[in-house]
């Protein structure tokens, strides 16, 4: 039983992040094919908007792993 | 048999009654090495002759004041004592857990048993009076000597403190008490009114933000590193180190968003209320 809430929570956890990361990416190739001058700015603010949406991720994670090895 | 991930840090010995983790000799050692890297800077920047370490470290520093700079524009040189040392040290403590030998190296402690009541260990006492064949528990165990610095949660809430707090009082230090707390006690119209204890919420929720993307990373990174040589042939073992990289990254990335993210909330604390 424990598995399966191990699996759970970190299988719905990521379906958010995931697709906000790709959302993320997606806007800042566009910016970068209207802009290409801009190219090392738009990269930096990608890079960390992409950390931002990992991080929720990374709370389901933890969750996750608390389940798994800490009763 | 699985391999032995422990969330917490495990306590190695006990130094005048405090309990010393095996996070804290790391973090020590991380200090220690921080202090040789300052002095080699400050006895490079009054020679004649410089190394090429020195122009690199330069390098990264200068890299890091332009980010910053990029955020706070006119102020930064004075919250760059504070947010270069947090990116600097942040950095050093997430690539700790990855030097060879931390994480690695075991040493057999005793584990420290908790009475917890009087009826457990009267209940403990009568089963062993039977004859049923009870385990023996071991008296010691095998922990890590060394364990990456921030993979406790206890150092990344210890910074995400330090960060909201020094936010707060710079903020009632450039605005002046009433300024800054009239941002959140407005009573001017009803809807602001409410959005003053929505912020002082914010606030706690920023810490916990922190503490566990920080954590969160470094730890899972910790874990993955653990997990995946353990699934693989020992002839595949280098198949790791695409992880390996990966973690240096991560390490980077999680300092830049730890540093990036307070000087946004340094800007807006300190910033005039338009």
């Amino acid at each position: 039983m424990r598995l399966l809430a191990t699996a759970i929570a970190i299988g719905l956890g990521v379906i958010g992040p995931g697709i906000g990361i790709g959302m993320i990416g997606s806007k800042a190739m566009e910016a970068l094919g209207r802009n290409p001058e801009a190219e090392s700015q738009i990269r930096t603010t990608m890079i960390l908007a992409a950390a931002f949406a990992e991080s929720i991720a990374i709370f389901a994670l933890v969750v996750a792993l608390i389940i798994k090895f800490v009763v | 048999m699985s391999p032995h991930i422990s969330i917490k840090g495990e306590i190695v010995f006990h130094l005048l009654g405090f309990p010393v983790t095996n996070t804290v000799i790391t973090t020590v050692l991380v200090v220690f090495s921080f202090f040789f890297i300052a002095r080699f800077y400050k006895s490079e920047i009054e020679k004649k002759d410089r190394t090429l370490g020195f122009y690199a470290l330069n390098s990264f520093i200068i890299g890091i004041r332009d980010l910053i700079k990029s955020v706070l524009g006119k102020k930064t040189a004075y919250f760059f004592p504070l947010l270069g040392s947090f990116f600097f040290f942040i950095l050093l403590m997430n690539w700790s857990g990855l030097i060879p030998g931390v994480g690695s190296v075991l040493i057999e402690v005793p584990i420290e048993k908790k009475v917890y009541s009087q009826v457990g260990v009267a209940e403990v006492n009568a089963v062993t009076t039977d004859e049923y064949a009870v385990e023996e528990e071991h008296a010691t165990h095998k922990i890590p000597l060394l364990r990456g610095g921030t993979a406790d949660l206890n150092t990344t809430v210890a910074l995400a403190l330090i960060s909201v707090f020094v936010t707060q009082i710079y903020g009632f230090k450039f605005l002046g008490p009433r300024k800054h707390l009239a941002k959140y006690f407005n009573f001017k119209d009803p809807m602001m009114l409410f959005l003053g204890p929505l912020e002082i919420i914010q606030e706690f929720a920023r810490i916990i933000s922190f503490a566990f993307r920080l954590y969160g990373n470094i730890f899972a990174g910790e874990v993955l590193l653990t997990i995946i040589p353990f699934l693989l042939p020992a002839v595949l073992s280098f198949v790791v180190s695409p992880i390996f990289f990966l973690e240096i990254f991560v390490g980077v990335v999680q300092a830049l968003v730890f540093v990036m993210l307070s000087a946004v909330f340094i800007n807006m604390a300190v910033a005039e209320h338009h």
